[in-house]
C-alpha cells in the first residue's frame, strides 16, 4: 500500500517505536508476530464469526434520504453505532483478544477516555474470560460514570489515573507504566491509531473492514465503488483509519478528517490538532500534537471526550503533511447542533464524536450526484446526559 | 543510516572516571527545578562534596511514562515552577565552574526535539555535560537518526537493560555505547522497591558472564546501603534516584545530603 508503513515503522516522516527498553520486548514481540498471527487463516475465520455473529456486521450503509435532500448529494451513513457496545472500537478489541490469546497472554489492560474503548474491551475480556484492567482519568470517570458502571458489571477492574491532567492522555501513561511492571503475561490493548508501531498499523488493520464492507456495500446501492467523498471524525484517529484504508489508493476520493475546535481554534480551549499542535514524539510514536514550546504536551479540550487526546495517529499526520487527506474542524456548537439535527431528520442520536463528522455537511458544497459517506462512529445513548444539558430537554 | 564508526575520543570525564574506578560507583539523579528553580547547580556541588560520583540530572516532561509517583511528582512541580530546557541551560552555566565531576542529563525526548537535537547536544556539551540518558530515544531511532550529532559533541548516549533484554541485544547496546551501561534491577518504573530475588540475581550473574565492554551500573529500587551493596556485588556501582528526591522534599535538605550519602555508601 501506498501509505501504508514501511518496515521500521514508519509513515514518511511519521511512527517508529519511542519507547523505554522495558516496553521493547512486548512491542517487539508484537511486530514479529501481529502480521502472521492476522493472516493466519484460523484467525481470521474466529474474527470473521465473531464479527458477524457477536458484533452484528456488516453494520448497515445507511441511504440517508432526507439528509440527501437538505445537502444536495447522495449521503450515506456507515452505521458503526449500530455494532454490540455503541461503537467502532468493538472491532479493534476483537482483534486484539484473538491476537493477545495466541501470544499467551492473560491479563488485558487498557486505557479509556469517553469509556468506549474500555466498555468494548471489557467486554472481549469477558467473552473470553480473561482477567481486565481498565485505566481511566479521574476527571474522566467522572463525566463519563454509566460507562464506568458498564466496565464494572462487565467484570473490569477500572483504575483510576491520577496523575498529570486526569484524563486520557494520562490514563495512557498509567497503561504504558503497567506494561512495563509486567512484561510477560500481559497484552496492551490500545484503543486509537496510536502508540509505537506496530500498534497504527495493527489496529487500521482491524478497523479496515469499515471500508471493506462499505466499498461493497456502496456498488449495491449505487452501482459505484467509489464514494466522491468520505467524512469521518478524529481524536486519535481509529474509525477514520478504518473508514479511509481501503480508499487511500483511490486518489480520486476526497478523504475528510473532522477535527474537535472545542470552543473555537484559538479559543485556548480545542482539540483540533493539525491546527495548534506541531510534529514531536507522544506515546512513543513521532507525529503531530499540541504542546508547548519546550516540548510539554498541552491538555486538549472537547465536549466530546472521545476526541480530547492532544495527538493523532501516526498515519494521520502523514496524510495530513502531504495532502493525502483534508483535515478541518468543528466546534462544540457546531457539532451539537448536528447531533441534534441528526436526532430529528434521520432519527439517529449520533454520539457526540460522530456529530463532528456530521456537522462537516454544513461546510460542503456538492454536486447532485455525489456519493458521500460518513462514518457514524457511535451511539449516542453515553452522551444523553451532555446533549440534555447543552439542550436543556 | 550513519556509515561512520560509532567512537568517540575518551577524553570525556565519565571515561575518566571509569578508568580510574571500578567499583562501589554511587551516582544519584534529582530533578531539574525541583523543590525550586535555582537549586540545580547548588546540589550538584553539595552532592559532590559528599562523595558522590557521578550525577544525572533530570529535565521535566509532563508525560514520564518511565516513572513511578516520586519523579512524576518532581517533574509536575519542576514545571509547575517553569523549568525548560532553556532554564536549565541558563542554571548549567555555573556547572563547571562549581562541579567537577561528571555529569549526564536525563529526559525524555519530546523536550529534546522541541528545542533541536543538534542544538541540544551542543550546548550540553558547551556547559560541560558528559552524557545524556533518554529512556524513550530507541536503539534503532539513536542508530539511524541520531547518533552522529551525539558523537560529534562528545556526548554518551546510555542504554538501558532490563532483565527481559536478550543476550544479541546487549551485544548490540554494548557495540553502540562508550562509557556505562545502565543496567534496570527488573522491569519497572522507577521507584519501586528491590527485593533480591534468585531471578534478579541470574540477571546479574547473566549480564556479568558476558564480559561487555563497558562498564554496568545498576539503577532503579537502589535506595540504602543494603540495596548498593547487593547491587554493587554485580556491577561496578549503582543510582540513587526516587530515595534521593524524596529529600529534597524535606526542610533543610541541603545539609542532609552528606548523611545521605554516608547512608548510602558509609
Amino acid at each position: 500500500m501506498k501509505y501504508g508503513v514501511n518496515e521500521h515503522g514508519y509513515y514518511g516522516d511519521f511512527g517508529g517505536a519511542y519507547i523505554p527498553e522495558m516496553l521493547y520486548p512486548n512491542v517487539e514481540e508484537l511486530r514479529q508476530k501481529y502480521i502472521s498471527i492476522i493472516n493466519d487463516p484460523d484467525f481470521k475465520a474466529e474474527f470473521d464469526d465473531l464479527l458477524k455473529n457477536y458484533v452484528g456486521r456488516p453494520s448497515p450503509l445507511y441511504h440517508a434520504k432526507r439528509y440527501s435532500e437538505k445537502y444536495g448529494a447522495n449521503i450515506f451513513f456507515k452505521r458503526e453505532d449500530l455494532n454490540h457496545t455503541g461503537s467502532h472500537k468493538i472491532n479493534n478489541a476483537i482483534g486484539q483478544i484473538l491476537l493477545a490469546k495466541r501470544l499467551g497472554k492473560k491479563r488485558i489492560i487498557a486505557e479509556t477516555g469517553a469509556g468506549q474503548h474500555g466498555v468494548a474491551t471489557a467486554t472481549v475480556c469477558a467473552l473470553m474470560g480473561i482477567e481486565c484492567v481498565v485505566y481511566m482519568g479521574e476527571i474522566d470517570m467522572a463525566r463519563q460514570a454509566p460507562n464506568v458502571s458498564r466496565m464494572k458489571m462487565l467484570g473490569a477492574t477500572v483504575r483510576p489515573a491520577s496523575s498529570g491532567s486526569k484524563t486520557l492522555k494520562d490514563a495512557t501513561n498509567e497503561a504504558l507504566r503497567d506494561w512495563i511492571g509486567n512484561p510477560v503475561d500481559t497484552h496492551y490493548i490500545i484503543g486509537s491509531v496510536v502508540g509505537p508501531y506496530p500498534y497504527p498499523d495493527m489496529v487500521a488493520r482491524f478497523q479496515s473492514i469499515i471500508s471493506e464492507e462499505t466499498k461493497k456495500q456502496l456498488v449495491e446501492h449505487t452501482g459505484k465503488q467509489l464514494p466522491e467523498y468520505v467524512l469521518a471524525c478524529v481524536g486519535g484517529g481509529s474509525n477514520a483509519m478504518g473508514m479511509f484504508y481501503h480508499f487511500l489508493d483511490d486518489e480520486d476520493v476526497k478523504l475528510v478528517a473532522v477535527e474537535a475546535a472545542g470552543k473555537g481554534v484559538d479559543s485556548g480551549e480545542s482539540a483540533a490538532t493539525t491546527f495548534l499542535g506541531q510534529e514531536g514524539v507522544l506515546h512513543g510514536s513521532r507525529t503531530i500534537l499540541m504542546q508547548t514550546p519546550d516540548g510539554q504536551v498541552v491538555e486538549p479540550y472537547s465536549i466530546s471526550a472521545g476526541l480530547d487526546y492532544p495527538g493523532i495517529g501516526p498515519q494521520h499526520a502523514h496524510l495530513y503533511k502531504i495532502n493525502r487527506a483534508q483535515y478541518v474542524s468543528v466546534t462544540d456548537d457546531e457539532a451539537m447542533k448536528a447531533g441534534l439535527l441528526c436526532s430529528q431528520m434521520e432519527g439517529i442520536i449520533p454520539a457526540i464524536e460522530s456529530s463532528h463528522a456530521l456537522a462537516q455537511l454544513e461546510k460542503m458544497t456538492f454536486k447532485p450526484d455525489d456519493n458521500v459517506v460518513i462514518c457514524l462512529s457511535g451511539r449516542g445513548d453515553k452522551d444523553l446526559d451532555t446533549y440534555i444539558k447543552y439542550f436543556g430537554y | 543510516m550513519n556509515n561512520e564508526p560509532l567512537t568517540m575520543n575518551s577524553s570525556n570525564r565519565l571515561n575518566q572516571l571509569f578508568a580510574t574506578k571500578k567499583d562501589n560507583l554511587l551516582s544519584i539523579y534529582y530533578t531539574a527545578g525541583y523543590p525550586a528553580l535555582n537549586t540545580a547547580v547548588d546540589i550538584a556541588e553539595a552532592l559532590e562534596k559528599a562523595g558522590a560520583d557521578f550525577l544525572e540530572i533530570g529535565f521535566p516532561y509532563s508525560d514520564p511514562v518511565a516513572d513511578g509517583p516520586t519523579i512524576q511528582h518532581s517533574s509536575e512541580q519542576a514545571l509547575e515552577n517553569g523549568m525548560t530546557l532553556n532554564l536549565l541551560f541558563e542554571e548549567l552555566e555555573q556547572l563547571r565552574k562549581r562541579v567537577t565531576i561528571p555529569i549526564l542529563l536525563m529526559g525524555y525526548f519530546n523536550p529534546i526535539l522541541q528545542y533541536g537535537i543538534e542544538r541540544f547536544c551542543k550546548k550540553a556539551a558547551e556547559l560541560g555535560v558528559d552524557g545524556v540518558i533518554v529512556p524513550d530515544l530507541p536503539m534503532y531511532e539513536y542508530e539511524a537518526l541520531y547518533a552522529n550529532y551525539f558523537i560529534d559533541n562528545n556526548l554518551s548516549n546510555i542504554f538501558l537493560v532490563t532483565p527481559q533484554t536478550s543476550n544479541d541485544r546487549i551485544r548490540k547496546i554494548d557495540e553502540l555505547s562508550n562509557s556505562f551501561i545502565y543496567l534496570l534491577s527488573s522491569s519497572s518504573i522507577t521507584g519501586g522497591s528491590l527485593q533480591m530475588t534468585n531471578n534478579i540475581e541470574d540477571y546479574y550473574k547473566r549480564i556479568k558472564g558476558m564480559e561487555l565492554k563497558n562498564p554496568t551500573i545498576i539503577g532503579f529500587g537502589i535506595s540504602d546501603n543494603n540495596t548498593f551493596k547487593q547491587a554493587c556485588a554485580y556491577a561496578n556501582g549503582a543510582i540513587v534516584g526516587s530515595k534521593f528526591v524524596k529529600l529534597l522534599a524535606e526542610d533543610g535538605y541541603m545539609e542532609k545530603i552528606p548523611a545521605f550519602i554516608k547512608g548510602i555508601r558509609p
